[in-house]
Parts: C-alpha cells; sequence; structure tokens
C-alpha cells in the first residue's frame, strides 16, 4: 500500500465528466508528475484529492485511511499541503505570518491562550516562529520575513507558497505549476529547492507542470491526462516518446 | 532636476514646512510616559485655578470640551476659550515636554526593563489619574468620556469582523440592545426592584454582580450572533450583512413589543454602576483581550479567511469554527459594552438600538481604520468627541460629520489608521534625540 493512493476516480460536473478511471499511488521519497494540455483537469484532480470538491465515484486513500469527502482543512492537517496555480497568498499578512498560520492545527493553547495571552503560549508561538523560519531560511527568503507578500517579486511570492505548504508537515506536497511565471534562473533554483525539500524531509510530491524541462528532470514518473483520461504513464523518457503524448501537444498529422 | 526631488538641496526650506519639521521634532523626542506627564499637570491645574480663571477672563464656568462648544454657540467668547485653552492646557504641556522629556525617556527606559505589564499598568494609572481629574471639573465631560471608552468596545469588536475578518456584519445594534437590556434587567432586579418581583440584594452586592450581569449580558448577545452564524457562514458573500441587518430589526422590535421591560418607552432606573473606574477597567480589558486574539496565529486566521478563504482552508485553518468564534467574540463585546451603556445612561430604549446606532458604529469603524486596534480606539474618540464639540451646530452637524467622512473615505479609504499592528513595546519605548536638523543642515556634496 502506497502513501497516498487513488482509486479508480471520476467526477462529474453536471453532464461534464472532467476526470474519468483516475488512478495514482505516491510512495515517500518520490515525485509523480502529471503533465497534459490546457483544460485536461489536472488541477481539477488537485481540487479533488485535496477536498476542494468530493469525486463522484472512487476512493482516495492516505496512510490507507479514506479521506474522501472529509472536509479541506481536516484532509490538509493529515499531512497534505498544496501550493496554487494561480498564488493565493493573504494579502495583507508577512512572509512570517503566512508560514506560522499554516501551523494552526498544531497550535494546542487554544482560546484562553488567544484571548488571555499565557505563558503557554507565548512559549508556543516562540517555538512556531522558530520552525518557520527554519523554513524560510530553506526557501531563501528568510531575509524578507516581515515584509507584507505584495511588496514582494513573483519568483518569492511563490517561495512563500512552497514555504507556506511546508509548515504543515505534509507527507504529500502538491506542486501546482511552482515554476509558472518563473525566468529560467528562478526556476533552476525553484527546482533545486523541490529537490531539497523532497530530500530532507522523505516527501511524495506530486507536480503539475507545463514545462517539459523540469518534469522530465525531477519525477520519477510521469502522466499525461488528455480531457480528464489518462492516456500515458510510465518513466519520464517513455512518456516523452509516447505517440499519443505527442499527439495531444502537437495535434495529429491530419491525412487528405 | 536633481535638486527638486533631494531633501537636502541648498535651496533653504522656507515657511509652514520649516517651522513643521522643527516642530515636529521637537515633540518626536517625548514618549508616552512624558505626554502623560504633561496631560496630568494639566488636569491638576485645572482643577486647582480652572473655575477662577473661566470666570477671569470672562467665562461663566470651564469650557467643557476645549472651548469648541462655546465658541460655536458664541463666538465672541472665542478669543476667552482659546486663551483658556492655552493657559491651562496648551503651555503646561509644552512646558513639559520641553523640560522634562529627558526624565520621562529615562523613567521608560528603566520601566521596559521591568516586565511589560508593570510598565503598561504605570502607563494606564497615569491615563486614569488625568481622566478621573479632568472629568471632575464637569459632569458633562464625565459623561462623554464614559461613552466615549464604551464607544471604544463597540468598534472595536466590530472590527474583529468587518475588519480583520473582512465579513460585513450589521448586526451589532442588535447585540448591544441584547446585553444592555439583560444586564439591565440582573442589576434591576436584583438591586432596585419595581415593576419585576425579585428577590432583593442588600446595595452594597451591587458593584460585585455588576460584572457578572455583564458578562451574562455578553453571553446573551453572544446566543444571538450563533443565530445569525449558523445560516450565513455556510457560503460566503452577502448573506451575513442581509441577514444580520435583518437580526438587528428583530431584535429592536422585540424589545419595542416586551411590554414588561417597557417596551417602546424603555428601560429605566438602573443603579449607577458604571462608574467612571469600572468604565475604563472594562474598556482597558476588551483592548487587552481583543489584540491579545487578533494578534495571535489563531487570530491571523481572520486575516487569512477575508484575505483568501480557499488558501486558508488548505493551510489547515478551520474557517467555519474561525468565523463562528470570531463573530460570537465580537458579540460578546458589543454585549458587554450594551450592558455599560444603560448603566451609563441609566436608561435604555430600543429606539437607540437602529439604523442610526448602526451607521454610527460602522462610521467610527471605517474612519478609525480597519483591521487596526489603534485605528478603532481612534476612530471612537474621535468620532464621539467631533460629535460632542460640533453639538451647538445642532443639523450642521449632521452634514459636518459626513462630508468629513466622505473625505476620509476619498483620502484613506481603508481608513486613518488601518493595517496596523498595535505594538505595545514601541508604543511605551522612549524616544532617543534623531537629530534631523543637524544631518539635514550639512550642504550636499556635490
Amino acid at each position: 500500500m502506497s502513501l497516498l493512493q487513488v482509486n479508480q476516480m471520476t467526477h462529474y460536473f453536471g453532464g461534464l465528466r472532467a476526470v474519468y478511471n483516475y488512478n495514482l499511488s505516491i510512495n515517500p521519497g518520490e515525485i509523480h508528475g502529471l503533465i497534459g494540455p490546457n483544460g485536461a483537469g489536472k488541477t481539477t484532480i488537485f481540487n479533488l484529492i485535496t477536498g476542494i470538491y468530493t469525486p463522484s465515484e472512487g476512493d482516495i486513500l492516505l496512510d490507507g485511511k479514506s479521506i474522501k469527502g472529509m472536509r479541506p482543512h481536516v484532509i490538509a492537517a493529515s499531512g497534505l499541503a498544496r501550493t496554487f496555480q494561480n498564488l493565493r497568498l493573504w494579502r495583507h499578512m508577512t512572509v512570517l505570518e503566512h508560514v506560522k498560520l499554516a501551523r494552526y492545527s498544531k497550535i494546542t493553547y487554544g482560546l484562553s491562550g488567544a484571548f488571555f495571552n499565557t505563558p503557554k503560549r507565548v512559549k508556543e508561538e516562540d517555538d512556531i516562529t522558530q520552525k518557520s523560519m527554519e523554513l524560510l531560511d530553506i526557501a531563501g527568503i528568510a531575509h524578507l520575513a516581515d515584509t507584507v507578500v505584495t511588496n514582494l517579486p513573483y519568483g518569492a511570492q511563490r517561495r512563500v507558497e512552497l514555504a507556506r505548504a511546508m509548515a504543515i508537515e505534509p507527507k504529500v506536497l502538491f506542486l501546482d505549476e511552482p515554476t509558472a511565471g518563473m525566468n529560467p534562473e528562478e526556476m533552476i533554483q525553484m527546482m533545486e529547492i523541490i529537490r531539497q525539500v523532497k530530500e530532507q524531509f522523505n516527501l511524495a510530491i506530486f507536480l503539475i507542470e507545463h514545462r517539459m524541462r523540469l518534469v522530465m528532470e525531477l519525477s520519477d514518473r510521469v502522466q499525461t491526462l488528455v480531457f480528464g483520461e489518462v492516456v500515458a504513464e510510465g518513466l519520464p523518457e517513455e512518456v516523452r516518446n509516447n505517440p499519443l503524448v505527442i499527439d495531444a501537444y502537437l495535434g495529429k498529422e491530419v491525412e487528405t | 532636476m536633481k535638486s527638486t526631488i533631494d531633501n537636502s538641496s541648498p535651496t533653504p526650506r522656507k515657511g509652514i514646512r520649516r517651522y513643521w519639521s522643527s516642530f515636529r521634532q521637537f515633540f518626536a523626542q517625548t514618549p508616552l510616559l512624558g505626554w502623560l506627564f504633561g496631560l496630568l499637570l494639566a488636569s491638576i491645574l485645572e482643577n486647582l485655578i480652572g473655575y477662577s480663571l473661566a470666570r477671569t477672563i470672562g467665562l461663566s464656568k470651564p469650557p467643557v470640551l476645549f472651548g469648541v462648544d462655546i465658541a460655536l454657540k458664541t463666538p465672541h467668547l472665542l478669543p476667552s476659550s482659546l486663551l483658556y485653552d492655552l493657559v491651562i492646557y496648551i503651555i503646561p504641556i509644552v512646558l513639559v515636554v520641553r523640560f522634562l522629556t529627558p526624565l520621562a525617556n529615562r523613567l521608560a527606559a528603566g520601566l521596559l526593563r521591568s516586565p511589560m505589564w508593570l510598565s503598561a499598568l504605570v502607563h494606564m494609572a497615569l491615563l486614569y489619574a488625568t481622566l478621573y481629574l479632568w472629568t471632575n471639573v464637569n459632569d458633562y465631560r464625565a459623561l462623554v468620556s464614559k461613552l466615549m471608552m464604551v464607544s471604544i468596545i463597540i468598534t472595536l469588536s466590530l472590527n474583529v469582523v468587518n475588519g480583520y475578518m473582512g465579513e460585513f456584519s450589521c448586526s451589532h445594534p442588535g447585540f448591544i440592545a441584547l446585553g444592555a437590556y439583560i444586564a439591565s434587567l440582573v442589576t434591576v432586579g436584583l438591586f432596585v426592584g419595581g415593576d419585576f418581583g425579585f428577590i432583593l440584594l442588600p446595595k452594597f452586592l451591587a458593584p460585585f454582580v455588576f460584572p457578572v450581569a455583564l458578562i451574562l449580558g455578553g453571553a446573551v448577545a453572544a446566543l444571538g450572533a450563533l443565530l445569525v452564524a449558523f445560516p450565513s457562514f455556510r457560503t460566503r458573500g452577502d448573506y451575513l450583512a442581509i441577514i444580520s441587518l435583518a437580526f438587528m430589526f428583530i431584535v429592536k422590535s422585540l424589545f419595542e413589543n416586551l411590554e414588561p421591560l417597557g417596551g417602546a418607552r424603555g428601560f429605566g432606573n438602573q443603579p449607577n454602576l458604571a462608574t467612571l473606574p469600572v468604565v475604563f477597567i472594562w474598556t482597558m480589558l476588551s483592548i487587552w483581550i481583543i489584540n491579545n486574539f487578533v494578534q495571535s496565529t489563531m487570530g491571523k486566521a481572520l486575516n487569512a479567511v477575508r484575505d483568501n478563504e480557499l488558501a486558508a482552508d488548505a493551510m489547515t485553518v478551520d474557517t467555519r469554527k474561525t468565523k463562528m468564534v470570531t463573530f460570537l467574540f465580537a458579540a460578546f463585546w458589543a454585549g458587554v459594552a450594551g450592558g455599560l451603556f444603560a448603566h451609563v445612561i441609566r436608561y435604555v430604549n430600543p429606539g437607540t438600538f437602529g439604523l442610526q446606532k448602526l451607521a454610527e458604529v460602522l462610521a467610527m469603524v471605517y474612519f478609525g481604520g480597519l483591521n487596526s486596534v489603534i485605528g478603532s480606539i481612534v476612530g471612537a474618540v474621535g468620532y464621539n468627541l467631533l460629535s460632542e464639540m460640533l453639538r451647538p451646530l445642532e443639523l450642521l452637524k449632521w452634514i459636518i460629520i459626513p462630508l468629513l467622512l466622505i473625505l476620509v473615505m476619498i483620502f484613506r479609504p481603508t481608513g486613518l489608521i488601518a493595517f496596523r499592528e498595535f505594538d505595545l513595546r514601541k508604543i511605551l519605548q522612549p524616544k532617543v534625540s534623531p537629530k534631523i536638523e543637524e544631518v539635514e543642515n550639512v550642504p550636499p556634496a556635490s
């Protein structure tokens, strides 16, 4: 039994079949890539697994336990963190506050601590701050800790998202186009960070990416999704040379 | 042109700006402690010579609110009230700031080394002493101050929902009414009697029962909030605004039709329990607790819910619980404030808790600044002072105040002091002289 397992997941939006018979299994220390043309349903799969939508059919198992139908914050707290394709940062909060907040489910001081500033709370907040600063260090943005996120360049904002997701102490990390909008240099740095966190925390990473180079270099296995169905799955080289994938990306030659 | 951009251009800055900068520098070195010394001295002075001075310069009694009201009512007394302000307030404060600043800085630095609560207590004691002496001169001032402090609690609690959490709630007058009626019911029932056939307790117990009555009022208000929260927090959007507005009207008409509680005639005879120290302590308590809440990581979840709820959910924040707890928390404080309000005025009537109250509370929140404890304090104090000072203008007052609000909305859309953390250490710390003037006078290298 692998860490995260999705069995025959199918989802309909009304009459539209967005995802059909999708299977997935990821183990710790593995990077699993998901590619496919625009509108293929990649982000929908993310949203289904992370609990934003509940799949119409099929099951999702994390550590052998079904997480299907749970609310998103419960799924996240059980060890499934994600980043977003279009950055979803909290625009009035600082970088450090972002990372600290992702430890919300681990706070034990309760409402009494929140209202009365008890010694327990002071200690716990200090611990959270320290752990968050370590993560910011890994993401290379420790010097920006007290900056409000809207004042950051795009690349740094992506790093904030990654650091924030890591603060959950996830077992599985979902990255939705982590290098979108980055220049080549930033992309290489991001790849390094992704590799580093994978090694350091023995993470299972599920990656959506458009840039072939990144997917091929990072992933252990790659799936190609076309119109909600997996058309090719395997090692990166196999998938790259699969005629179905080439068709999906470049289109079929029309015979006249 | 470089010289137009460069601040330290050789052409000397002229007129007002130059005076303004030296004026600011003069005051920038004074810590809060120094200001409190100055205010304390001014209020002692007023207690000692206020009446005789006022008589000498042709005023019947010391001006209630810095002479603005007198000047508006009887413009020919403007010079006298200005003179009074100058002698009683401005000159003593400037003198203290001029001569006691080094001492105040040293004291503030010393206090900062001790635990923070001690430093805060000393400042609060000074503030209370000043407030006590200032209100000692005139009963009307005492009333205005008490209402102002009640407004601070109300504004803060609404800011938690509308500012920090970014939902638009209109039910605050309803919560205030619930708190006011419940607390009054307890105190009147237990200590005054009258129409209510409760057991009468000895009077000396009243000050001890009063906090219980206030908390009970807050709890009932929170219960009311639960009714609003259940249907409206399942989805996002305008639902809360609509449902909470309906709730406000329901509460109002409930009390209008509840004959045992006086119906539309209102409900009076509350014992005089909301004295200045009691209101002061409750206000400080509410500021402390609300500030603790919004600064904790749990409180930051409110901002996350406001700025991006989906991301908050994905980062393990239980958004529904957060919204519920916050709304109930805010309603609780509104209820407490309502209880205090009822005992300050010593009469409540359902008409008080209508649309006008709502407009007032919203104005204080948005005038002061969203997402900011300081902003709420400034908003409540500013609005109340302004409203009382401009009272002689009668109808014109309701043109000037909305106009001011519009101006604030145009130039500072989120309020005067928005999105600023209430950092106690920063507020209480000594201010070391920055020596701005010397740096500015150095000629540029080119």
